[in-house]
């Protein structure tokens, strides 16, 4: 993509990250560059899918949400709010708000505390203390993801499934009753049928609280079916964010086609060829690529795309796309929060 | 069975014994391959995929593990042969990719040197001969800068190019049959389409036999000739990939298949959900393995288990009392449905499917999905 620019923001939004940079020093001089500079937002409600090959910087722009750590730069605004602005009690309030799932359920959850105290953990520092009070809300939460709250009560996180345990990481985010949830690859170590109920789980949960989710998969498919909106990463830049069904339909980025196309689908007669040819390896977030990071593998790529960073246009409705030669041309330029 | 066959199994089983218990995680499975030809083997987690594979292979190491049954490569029995014989077949004859690389790379040894010791040793090469066979097997991996290459320790690569190294180790010696268990599992989407593209080039052009393990329909879809889906460490359908995708019979199968998000489905679209999960191999359901979750389950079912039949298409077989299409399925289907069992209901996205169950959708929430 990679480019930058915010013409795909919105003027009502919970959450808006603007300019987000994230680096990792390593050594003197030389830092990882994991995200650099994107923009995106969130409306109430709304779920976010983030994809991208590995190392593009989902998990890096989710934990920076939380300031885990704080980014290098930019503003994370969460109703209103600049997270990065927040010193540590200020920011350990509003991390309330805020929480986050994670790809390993067993692991993710406190090994050494039966469930009933894993699950009310985020009750003790702002919710209410009086036990009675805290059983009441985590075992609605339980119930709420189909765990029978009196059984697993005092049962431990081993004595649980992958799935029961992604499910009780899920119990555990909805207690505090947050304004956002970042769900970092939930089901990618999931069975298929275990990963079916999981998404068929968040779905309704979000029909029946209002959730507003940031998704983070690798899987497009499974990112398409949770998400009202996808943004596409590479090498930490924003490629192209979409209503869901109208990027998967009509990608404008070369490389959500690419991705895309690389899908392989249960369905013998489908065409195992992609038009876009990709056999480069992903450059280095050291030292990533002038100008359009994605240059390297792209077709398309010319004198501009090594000089210039793209950025964000739209190509309809809610579809903007950062690249010089988009597949679907861009209607407007540059509009939006300028 | 076909005289050109380069594999047959046939009641292969694989029992190990562990402190809770047997665990069958190969039971009576029966199979043969052409040569030339790809088989891929799907199923969830456990399904038993890779203990099936290494049991070919003789490559169970697991103390407590017994494999009983046939397996004829060439016409030889495997499992009666030393384990200096089998050493003779592997790399030679039979190699394997495994989902990790790391597995089968050692991490403090450069990829050169790993490659070149791997030549000489099984194809007697002198050392410059096994260098430039090393780098002429990175390059058909289509490694770039191959020579440079030689030089990098395996964590300096990327996963893919990882996989591509492990790759050109097993096709090293000219196999004539590949494992490939879940060798892009670990990958992006895009690199794994590259991987597949290679392991099916490299196919073609040594006319190689492989089976490629997988939990992806997906991936299987487009690139074998031949699937057999296993469940509970059985095979519970077989057919010719185009056949299995038609017509699938086995409620697994069609199970399985509607599971996945399908990339063309609209957003928010539900899945249809298997209730539970699978089975606990120390103590199997009676009867069919998959009973305790199958929408079309009768009382039969419960009480024996059915063995793989052959079907109307050529090379068609599945394990099932009520084979989707059929009218005892329709009929089952329906009756499940009138009797509110809960694992149909869920399959009719009137019940939301849990691990330990299903909760029935209320009414309103319902409609909105039909
Ligand atoms: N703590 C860290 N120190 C140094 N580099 C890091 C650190 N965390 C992440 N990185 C690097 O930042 C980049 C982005 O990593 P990140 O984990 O965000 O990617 P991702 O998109 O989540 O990938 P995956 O799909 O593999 O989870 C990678 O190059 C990674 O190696
Ligand atoms: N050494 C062992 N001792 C005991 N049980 C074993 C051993 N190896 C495998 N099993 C059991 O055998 C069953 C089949 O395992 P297998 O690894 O073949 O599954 P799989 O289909 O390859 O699954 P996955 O998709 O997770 O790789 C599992 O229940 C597993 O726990
Ligand atoms: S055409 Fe240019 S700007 Fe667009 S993705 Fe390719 S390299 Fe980047
Ligand atoms: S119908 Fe019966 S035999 Fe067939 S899969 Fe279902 S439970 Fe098993
Ligand atoms: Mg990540
Ligand atoms: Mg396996």
């Amino acid at each position: 993509m990679a480019g930058s620019g915010k013409a795909h923001l919105r003027d009502e939004a919970l959450l808006r990250v603007e300019d987000l940079t994230v680096e990792f020093p390593i050594g003197r001089d030389r830092a990882v560059k994991a995200v650099s500079g994107i923009s995106f937002d969130i409306a109430k409600g709304e779920t976010l899918g983030l994809v991208g090959e590995s190392g593009c910087g989902k998990s890096t722009t989710g934990r920076a949400i939380l300031q885990l750590p704080a980014p290098t730069s930019g503003q994370v605004i969460l109703d209103g709010t600049d997270l990065t602005s927040l010193e540590g009690p200020e920011m350990r309030k509003h991390r309330t708000n805020l929480q986050m799932i994670f790809q390993d359920p067993i692991s993710s959850l406190n090994p050494r505390r039966a469930v009933g105290e894993v699950v009310a953990e985020p009750l003790n520092v702002w919710g209410p203390h009086d036990e009675d009070e805290q059983w009441k809300l985590v075992s609605e939460q339980l119930e709420a993801v189909g765990i029978d709250p009196d059984v697993a009560r005092n049962k431990y996180p081993h004595e649980f499934s992958g799935g029961q345990c992604q499910r009780i990481s899920i119990a555990r985010a909805l207690v505090m009753d947050p304004q956002l949830i970042i769900c970092d690859e939930p089901v990618s170590a999931l069975d298929v049928s275990v990963q079916a109920q999981i998404l068929n789980m968040l779905k309704d949960l979000k029909d029946r609280y209002g959730l507003t989710l940031v998704f983070i998969a690798h899987d497009l498919a499974v990112v398409k079916n949770i998400s009202d909106r996808v943004a596409v990463m590479y090498l930490g830049k924003m490629c192209e964010v979409s209503e869901s069904n109208e990027l998967y339909a009509n990608p404008a980025h070369p490389y959500t086609r690419l991705l895309l196309e690389s899908i392989p689908l249960p369905d013998p007669t489908a065409d195992l060829d992609t038009t876009l040819q990709s056999e480069v390896e992903l450059p280095s977030p050291l030292d990533p690529p002038s100008g359009c990071r994605f240059r390297t593998r792209c077709p398309f790529a010319d004198e501009i795309c090594e000089r210039e960073e793209p950025q964000m246009r739209r190509v309809s409705g809610d579809h903007y796309v950062a690249c010089h030669h988009p597949l679907i041309e861009p209607t407007e330029t540059n509009v939006g929060l300028e | 069975m076909a005289s050109n066959d380069l594999l047959t199994v046939q009641h292969l089983s694989t029992t190990f014994e562990t402190p809770a218990g047997s665990v069958k995680a190969v039971d009576d499975v029966s199979l043969s391959l052409k040569a030339g030809s790809t088989m891929g083997l799907v199923g969830e987690s456990g399904s038993g995929k890779t203990v099936l594979s290494r049991s070919i292979m003789r490559l169970i190491t697991a103390g407590g593990a017994t494999t009983t049954g046939s397996v004829l490569y060439r016409g030889e029995e495997l499992l009666t042969k030393s384990s200096k014989e089998m050493q003779a077949l592997w790399g030679a004859e039979m190699a394997m990719v495994f989902q990790d690389p790391m597995t089968s790379l050692n991490p403090v040894v450069r990829i050169g040197r790993q490659m070149i010791e791997h030549v000489q040793h099984h194809l007697g090469l002198s050392k410059a001969d096994a260098v430039d066979a090393a780098v002429s097997l990175l390059r058909s991996a289509q490694i770039p800068e191959a020579e440079a290459r030689l030089q990098a320790y395996p964590h300096e690569l990327s996963g893919g190019m990882r996989q591509r190294v492990c790759i050109a180790i097993a096709l090293a010696c000219g196999p004539n049959m590949l494992f490939a268990d879940e060798p892009t599992t670990a990958l992006d989407v895009t690199v794994q389409h590259q991987i597949l593209n290679l392991l099916a080039e490299q196919q073609r052009e040594r006319n190689m036999t492989m089976i490629l393990v997988t939990h992806d329909l997906g991936v299987v879809a487009g690139r074998t000739d031949e699937i057999a889906v296993m469940y509970a460490g059985r095979i519970v359908e077989k057919a010719p990939t185009d056949t299995l995708f038609a017509s699938m019979r086995h409620p697994y199968t069609e199970a399985l298949l509607r599971a996945i998000p399908k990339i063309d489905d609209p957003k928010q679209t539900k899945l249809s959900a298997i209730i539970g999960r699978p089975p606990d191999l120390i103590n199997p359901p009676s009867g069919c393995a998959f009973s305790p979750r199958c929408p079309y389950v009768q009382p039969k079912c419960r009480e024996e288990a059915p063995t793989l039949t052959p079907g109307e298409s050529a090379g068609h077989e599945f394990a099932c009392w009520n084979p989707v299409g059929s009218p005892e399925a329709e009929q089952a289907w329906q009756q499940n449905l009138e009797g509110g069992l809960l694992q149909t209901l869920a399959a009719a996205g009137k019940a939301t499917a849990t691990e330990e169950g299903a909760t029935p959708v209320p009414v309103a929430a319902n409609e909105a999905a039909q």
